[in-house]
This record gives C-alpha cells, structure tokens and sequence, in this order.
C-alpha cells in the first residue's frame, strides 16, 4: 500500500446498460449476446432518412435512479447532439444530454460516507469495434450501437483505489436492486472510467482520465499504478499531463492514448429531433411510489425492524433477492438472530455453489422459518438441522416438522436418555464403578456410547447432565 | 473574416474534409467572403434574449418499450460496400 | 376527381408517362414505368369495385431527397449511388395506401442545398418556359415535372423556400407547411429545424387534399404536429415589408405585378398596410448559420461504411483517409462550403458568436413576426427578386446565390407556413408569383387565400 504525500482526488463515471427492451431511440431489441449485426435497425444504423424516439421506459429506469440518489431533478430535461466520427457510431453524433440531465446532484452512501455526485445523464451507447494486431481493418457489429446507458458522474471526492472499488460495487448493488441494469460487469452491463488527479494542496492537480475499466479489480489496479506513476512524476519535479489513458489489465499498468483521439472538439448543440420531457412531480411520484427499495434502505430495515448488527445487514442485503427471502421468513419466526446466521451461512452456501447467475434458493422462506423455529424450540439441535435436516429439506414439499419425525431427529426425551444410561451401566458394570469412584475420562466413553446410540442426535449437555446425576 | 490556413484545416480535419491546393484557396477565398458575410448579424441587438432552440410544438414525446422487427441482416450487409463474416468492415483506426 | 370518368387511371398514367420520360427537362432522375402502369391497372380495378382510395386517380413525383423503398434514393448526390433505400417516408405511405399513383423521383440541389437546381450530381433542371433558364431549387425536378406535364402534383420540401420558389419560377402553386406538420420519417434531414415536406401543384384542391391526407401524427417523427389546431380562414388584413418592396435587387416587373395585387385587394375592401421589420435585415445571416450548423451534423452519417458510394472506403490507407477521400469525393462544392461553415459556426471558439446568437436573432424574428401576425391574417410578399435566371449566371458568387433567398427564408425561420402563388409573367413571359405567409397551423388560411385570389382574376 502506497503512502502518498499527496492529496489523491479521484471521480468515478459509471456507465450502466440499462436492462430495457428496446434501445434508448428506436424500437431494435436490446438483448445482449445475438450475432453480430443481427440486433439492427434503419434508425441505428443512421439510414438516411431515419429520426429517434424516445423510450420511455429508459426515461424512468433514470428517474429512478435519481431518486434513488436523492438528487436533484429538473422540470424539463434535454438531449444534445455531441459530434465526432467513429466507425461505432452511426450517425457520426452521439445523442446525450449537455445542457439539462436527468439528474444533478445527489449522493451514493458507502459506508458513513456520502459519496457526492455531479450528475447523471441518458446517452446512447456506441457500436462495437474490433480491431486484430496486424490486420489493416477493424470489424464493426452494431447491435450495441443505440441501447441506453445512463451516465452517473461522482464528484472529485473518493480518496484511495480501495473506496472507488467499494463505489462502483455500491453502484452495481443499487443498479440491481432497482432493476435498472443486471450489472454484469463481464457482458459490459457496468463499466468505469476514472479520473485522478494529485496534489499537495487545494487546488485539484492535472486530471488524468483512464477509460473502460470493467471489473472493481480492474479499478483498484489501475488507481493503484496511477497514484505511483504520478506520485514519482511529481516528485522528481515533473508534471503530469492531463490526458486519457487506457488500462492494461495484463500488466496492471496505465498508458497514454493516441493524442489524436484526445484532441476532438464535440461541437454540441441542442438535437433539433426531441422535444424536452418534462419531469412533473406527479410523474416523479409515480416512479418513486412503483419502485424497488434501495440497498441502503433495505441495510436500514435490517437493522432497525430486525436488530441486525451493522455487518449482517450489509450481508443480507447484498442481493435484493437474500433481503426479499430473508424478510418473508423473518415474518414466521421469532428469532431474527438465528435467522441471519442460517442465510449468511448455509443459504448462501448453497447459492453460491449453485453457482449460476440467477440466485436459485435451496427451499422456500417458509420452510426456512419453520427449520428456525424448530430449532429455536427445541425441537431439534443445531447440530442435527445443519448435518441432517437441511440438506432433506431441499427439494422436498414434506413439512419441516414431518422430516423430523420420519428421521427421528426429534430430541431425545429425558426418560429417553435415562433409559439408554440405566442399560449402559448394565452392560459396562466394571467401567461403571470405575468412573463412579472418579474416573473422570471414563465419562467420554459413556458420552461416546449414548451418542451412538442416539445416532448422533442426543443433545450432549442434556444427555451429560444425566449422567452425572446418575453418577450423584 | 479571413479565415487563415490554421483555421481553414482544423475545421476541415472536423468535417473529414480535404482539398487539393487550388481548391483550398478558392475554398479559403468563398468561406471567408461568407462568414465575412454572416458576421452581419453582430449588429442585431440581442441583449437579453433567449436562443430559440426547439421548434416543435411538442413535448413529452415518448414511445413504448417493445420491439419491432429488425431489418433483415441481409440488407444490412448487402447495403454495406465492405463486409466480413457478418461483421462491417473499415479501414484500421490510424495508429 | 380528376378522372371525370373520361380517362380511366391507365390512360392518364400512360398520358403522363408519355411526357416523362422524354426528360426534356432533367426533371427526372427515375422514372417508374413499368410499376406506374401496374398500379394504374390496379386502381382501376378498385374504382370499378367501388373501392377506391381518396387519391385515386393522381399521378405525382416525389423528391430524390424522400425515401422510397427498393429506389435508389440518392440525394441527387454522388455518396449516395449504389443507395437502395429498405422503406418508404411516411408521406410516400400515407399517398401509396389511398392510391395515388408514383410516377417518378425528381432531381433536385444536393441534399436539398440550393436555389436553382444546379447543384446536382445529375446536372441542373432546365426551366419549360426557356430552357436556357433555371427551373429554381431545391425542388426545380418537382416543380418541372407538374409544369411540363408529367404528373398532377408533386412532393418537394422546402428548408429556406425550396419549393415555393421553384413554384414562383414554374408559374405553379407551392405550399411549405407549419414546421412540424408533415412527418419528416423518410426525408433526408438537411436542416432538422426548417426541413418541411412542400407540395407543389397547378391547381389548389389538390394541394388541399393531399395536405389533408399527408399531415399529422406519425410515431416516428418526435417533433411532428399531434393534431388538433384548426385555423380561421377570413382574411380582412394583409401586411406586406415595406423594405422589401424598395428592395434594390427587386425586379421591376416583380416590384409592379406585387404594387398590382396589393391595389387590387385594398380596392376589394381589405385593408393592406406596409410595416417595417428591421429584424428582417438578417434573416439570411440566421437563416445560413443555423442551416448550415445542423447539416453540418446531419450529414456525417454519410462516411461511406454502412450504404452508399464507397469506393474510396476500398482504397483508403487508414480510416481518417476513408472518411475524408469518400466525403470530399461524393459531396459537390456548394454542400461541402455549407457543411465547413456549418461545422465553423459551432466550433468551440466561435460557437456563442454566431450560433448561439443566432437563435436568440432567431427568436426576435419569430416573436417579432407572430406580433404581426395578431393584428393582420396574413403577410405578402414577393417570392424572388428576380424571375428565372439563367442557367450558370448565379454559380460564380456563392453569396449571390443566397441572396435569392431573401423573401421565402423569412417563413422558414419562423417556422410558419406560406404559399408561393402565380400571379403574372413578366415581360418575358416568365411566371412571378406571390408569397402569404400565415400564423401557426394556418394553412387553411392561405389555401383560401390561394383561391380567392385565383378568382379575383387580376
């Protein structure tokens, strides 16, 4: 870990693939994963001719993110033309939002920390390029030209690689939650670029951009070799230069790209082609009164409804749907402790060895209430629900309490144990008398023997504090 | 205003497009007489005036989220004068 | 209609046929023979059903700058030969679905840039009056193909008066919509804010009817008119520029026929006032900064990678060079001067002294003139300073050429409709025509006024 001497300011712009049907102007869907130029339509392909239509949809996936980050929203938002030519991009303008965004302001909470945001705008994503070392062409597949992003631009204000990493996994929870985007980092559902900048006083330092970082890895390595690379620059008395730079996620390492593609001046200006959309507050309602919670609305009710410790909330409330589970069953059980400690270990053992992207449950919240209550009321130990009963419960309609019985794992009853006890000193008279007279290893054995015969399922404090009765 | 030769090629380098000497200096020569010529409107008084941006009548124009039919992959290749397995094809970005 | 159950549909398409495809004029860059003659067949078998749509019966153009399916719809540029364009502009629907019948595309200034239709790949339009004359622009094809009779009507559009100024030198009506009236889905966007579908026939009706069947709501144009403004049609107050009157460039002929008609409405009982409109000394200035800067944008699309011309995309070393060979190969001179002008305007460091500037000067304008329009129904004036000029006389001095357009860009700044009308002939025996510009979604207001005026005969 690198101990600078100067002050690290470092901005985050997260672009989210919003999960909407159809892209942000035209009607071509927006699934991912199709063949190349299958996803295509007059409109992304700027024919000739052809005009945007604005999604509604994508209107209010914004919306709600803004809401989401209790920022500001104005009374009518626009869209501007930014120009510049790339193979990627059609019409050789890119449809955004320069002068009035969907949202200014506002806030991402992460940890105690109120993460300030500048602002968050819609935009149109671009085609995709790829280019082969050595080829003297590039290869150009437009499904993605046109599908919605929603731009979210965070004040100068995170301080390490470490807490950029813990924003842009808060970004991707609340994306989730809100069902605005699936967050998948790999499919390009949620990508970064990061800006930094060094300085030994007020005044923010030369920023320097690095561009498309897609996993929170990714960004932490690249602030990482950032705050060293400017660090040693500022040092031996040399500037940084402002610029972009891209990441190289084989070396860690950042590099400059082509000035060139620095140097573009984006002539924006209002697109004649959308009208504004006003935003009134009875829409905004709407949208507020129809949404999901937020992450940290959920964290909130674990901890006030439920008296969740600060790190069980933050576990539970990971994904939306731990949270929706944990709080189905939460009505059918008293003991919200025990609950949280059987989602944050066994439950999300077994989704994660599911291991697919959907979160699949080994059985419904009921049955989990049941299992919790159970337990709580003696009706089985720990020790039996976890070994036994639990793995029989998945895949399974049979009541929890039935399971029980038919695997006989109801506990013990004293009489029971008594009973088992009175037959061991029978049968190991000489051992008996031995541990009577104070050979205390001698009551491991007995224990062993009464486990045995139990199967396993006596409970050990009970069944010992029988014996030692019977011992006197 | 006489646009010189440092301008004439950064807004040409914008607009992706060149001219050969003489063409530059005809082309040099007519934008400079018409944007000598629109700088007229320097004269209007435009103190406290809100630019005119948006002349439709309209606002608030959305439409569903569903999707239509996609053009036929067909056109979109037999449309495009260079095409590679399914992919557009361009000259290599300069390196 | 137009059939008068004398000529069946077939008869009048071949009629029409007949002309166009002599092309005398170079108003045709295609022309449909062979799918003309089907259709016809095809409505008259619906009129004898009794099942025919409201167009049955006309024969029109439409601009080569207006989508129309499995054509080769080029702009009349070079960047778009080899252009098979997939679908059909709304307005092509809306007439194909109530039967009239597509005759042929029309030749027209590249991307819809110019004021006499000499600015095209396929070569100018020459005028039927005289052939050493200009037919006007952008739409000169459009209106020579009603004017030398091959067709009823025909579909242009017009951004800074390019139809109702190839009307005026066509002797012929032309109407430029409100802005936003007609869908533009389907028209080659040149300036996104002034772009109209115009209409350019020899007789009102028609325009009325076809307006009727053409406007309105269209889910794929954002901007387009969503219905419902009706317009009062008593016109009892005419305003007219007094400056453009005393306008120094104004041919005499013209400044009489326009002293005539005045007179002869004032002695009709209206009353006919001149006013002073300073704003209106830049209206050309407004008009050519923001053309120019929304063309510059709209035309990128046109690299060469996805449709069109793209020779150069083979050749190319690099993708700038693609880009820039193609580009300043397969545009013609006068739409690279617009789009380099376009794309000065709103370069950053000139961006607020005239592009932003201009709309605010666009504003004044449009106020200033709808204040007008309170206390008048209607405002005249002259279409062109001059009548047809001759071919190759204006194309020395970009400017001169701009200036042309002095009377009907006012209308498009504004984003009001207006009417170009036939009036006379000057001594030439070339048509003058004048113009009425109306408020609003007044159209109703100003093919009225066509008629009435029609009638007064003068």
């Amino acid at each position: 870990m690198i101990e600078p001497g100067y002050k690290v300011a470092i901005g985050l712009e997260v672009h989210v693939q919003l999960s909407t049907d159809t892209k942000l102007f035209c009607d071509d869907s927006n699934e991912f994963g199709l063949k190349e130029n299958t996803q295509v339509g007059l409109v992304s392909l700027a024919y000739p001719g052809t005009l945007p239509v604005l999604n509604e949809n994508a209107l209010e996936m914004a919306i709600r993110l803004a809401i989401a980050c209790n920022s500001e929203i104005p009374p009518i938002t626009l869209f501007d033309r930014k120009n510049y030519f790339y193979p990627d991009l059609p019409k050789g303008y890119q449809i955004t939002q320069d002068r009035a965004p969907v949202a200014v302001g506002g806030y991402i909470p992460v940890g105690d920390k109120k993460v300030q945001l500048t602002k968050m705008h819609l935009e149109e994503d671009a085609g995709k390029s790829i280019h082969t070392d050595g080829a003297n062409y590039s290869l150009i597949d437009y499904n993605r030209a046109g599908t919605p992003l929603v731009e979210i631009v965070t004040e100068p204000v995170i301080v390490s690689a470490a807490q950029a990493g813990k924003v842009f996994s808060t970004v991707r929870k609340l994306v989730r939650y809100l069902e605005v985007s699936d967050g998948n980092m790999e499919h390009g559902s949620l990508r970064c670029d990061v800006n930094i900048s060094l300085s030994k006083t007020e005044t923010l330092g030369s920023k320097v951009e690095i561009k498309n970082l897609n996993s929170i890895r990714f960004v932490q390595k690249a602030i990482e070799f950032e705050i060293k690379r400017q660090t040693d620059l500022l040092d031996s008395g040399k500037e940084v230069i402002s610029e972009t730079r891209l990441f190289d996620s084989v070396n860690n390492s950042t590099s400059s790209m082509r000035e060139k593609e620095t140097l573009n001046d984006y002539r924006y200006f209002p697109d004649p082609d959308l009208p504004g959309i006003e935003l009134r507050k009875e829409f905004i309602d709407r949208v507020r009164n129809s949404m999901s919670l937020t992450p940290w609305e959920a964290q909130h009710i674990l901890k006030t409804k439920y008296l969740l410790p600060d790190y069980d909330a933050a576990v539970i409330s990971e994904e939306k749907e731990l949270f929706k589970y944990y709080c189905t069953a939460a009505e059918s059980c008293a003991n919200y402790k025990l609950l949280a400690n059987w989602i944050m270990g066994p439950v999300k053992n077994y989704i994660n060895d599911t291991g697919d992207s959907d979160v699949k449950f080994p059985f419904n919240p009921e049955k989990m209430a049941e299992l919790i209550e159970a337990i709580d009321r003696g009706k089985v130990t720990k020790n039996a629900a976890q070994k036994v009963l639990f793995p029989e419960m998945i895949g399974t309609l049979r009541s929890v309490g039935e399971l029980i019985t038919d695997l006989g794992l109801a506990e013990n009853k004293e009489d029971e144990l008594t009973l088992i006890i009175d037959e061991l000193s029978n049968e190991f008279p000489k051992e008996w008398s031995l541990m009577k007279s104070g050979q205390k290893k001698l009551i491991g054995m007995f224990m062993g023997q009464v486990m045995k015969r139990t199967g396993g399922k006596a409970d050990p404090a009970k069944a010992k504090e029988l014996l030692m009765n019977k011992i006197g | 205003m006489e646009i010189n030769r440092e301008l004439f090629d950064k807004i040409a380098g914008l607009a992706k497009l060149n001219f050969s000497e003489d063409q530059r200096e005809a082309m040099m020569e007519d934008m400079s007489k018409i944007i000598t010529w629109v700088q007229k409107l320097e004269e209007l008084d435009t103190r406290g005036v809100e630019p005119l941006v948006n002349m439709s009548h309209e606002l608030n124009v959305t439409r569903e989220d569903k999707p239509a039919e996609h053009l036929d992959r067909e056109i979109v290749l037999r449309n495009a004068p260079r095409t590679k397995d399914g992919f557009i094809m361009v000259p290599k970005v300069i390196d | 209609m137009l059939l008068n159950g004398e000529l069946s549909c077939t008869e009048l398409t071949r009629k029409f046929l007949n002309k166009a495809v002599l092309n005398q004029n170079n108003a045709f860059t295609k022309v449909f023979e062979d799918e003309a003659l089907q259709r016809a067949g095809e409505i008259d078998q619906k009129i004898q059903n009794g099942k025919p749509g409201r167009l049955a019966g006309l024969v029109f153009s439409v601009k080569d700058l207006i989508s129309v399916a499995k054509k080769n719809v080029t702009g009349s540029s070079k960047i778009l030969q080899g252009y098979v364009a997939p679908y059909h502009a709304t307005v092509v629907n809306r007439m194909l679905d109530e039967d009239a019948i597509l005759i042929g595309m029309t030749n027209c200034d590249e991307f819809g840039m110019g004021s006499s239709n000499e600015n095209s790949y396929y070569g100018p339009v020459t005028n039927d009056n005289d052939k050493n004359r200009v037919a006007g622009g952008s739409s000169g094809g459009a209106a020579v193909s009603v004017q030398e009779g091959s067709c009823h009507l025909a579909l242009g559009t017009d951004t800074g008066g390019s139809v109702r100024q190839p009307a005026a030198f066509t002797g012929l009506f032309g109407l430029k919509p409100t802005y936003s009236r007609i869908s533009r889905y389907g028209l080659l966007a040149y300036a996104s804010s002034f772009d109209t579908v115009g209409i350019i026939a020899n007789d009102v009706a028609d325009l009325e009817l076809v307006l009727q069947i053409v406007e309105g709501p269209d889910g794929k144009d954002s901007t387009v008119y969503q219905g419902g403004k009706s317009s009062d049609k008593e016109i009892e107050s005419i305003a007219y520029f007094r400056q453009a009157l005393e306008s120094e460039g104004l041919q005499e002929e013209i400044r009489e026929n326009f002293q005539n008609v005045i007179d002869r409405l004032k002695s009709e009982g209206k009353r006919v006032e001149a006013i002073d409109f300073p704003e209106a000394e830049h209206l050309l200035e407004t008009y050519y900064i923001l053309t120019t800067a929304e063309a510059s944008s709209n035309l990128s699309r046109y690299d060469g990678l996805r449709y069109g011309h793209g020779d150069e995309v083979e050749k190319a070393a690099n993708l700038i060079e693609s880009y820039t060979n193609t580009r300043t190969e397969g545009f013609g001179e006068e739409v690279k001067r617009r789009i380099f002008l376009g794309t000065f305007v709103l370069s950053a460091s000139y961006h607020d002294a005239y592009y932003t500037k201009a709309q605010k000067a666009r504003r004044m304008i449009r106020d200033k003139t709808l204040d007008i329009l309170e206390d008048f129904d209607l405002i005249l004036s002259p279409v062109t300073p001059t009548t047809a000029f001759g071919i190759g006389t204006h194309t020395k001095d970009p400017i001169e050429m701009y200036l042309s357009d002095l009377f009907t860009v006012h209308a498009s700044v504004c984003g009001l409709p207006a009417i170009s009308l036939p009036t006379g002939e000057d001594n030439h025996g070339l048509p003058i025509g004048i113009q009425a510009t109306a408020g609003d979604f007044e159209e109703e207001k100003l093919l009225n006024f066509a008629k009435y005026l029609s009638n007064l005969g003068s």
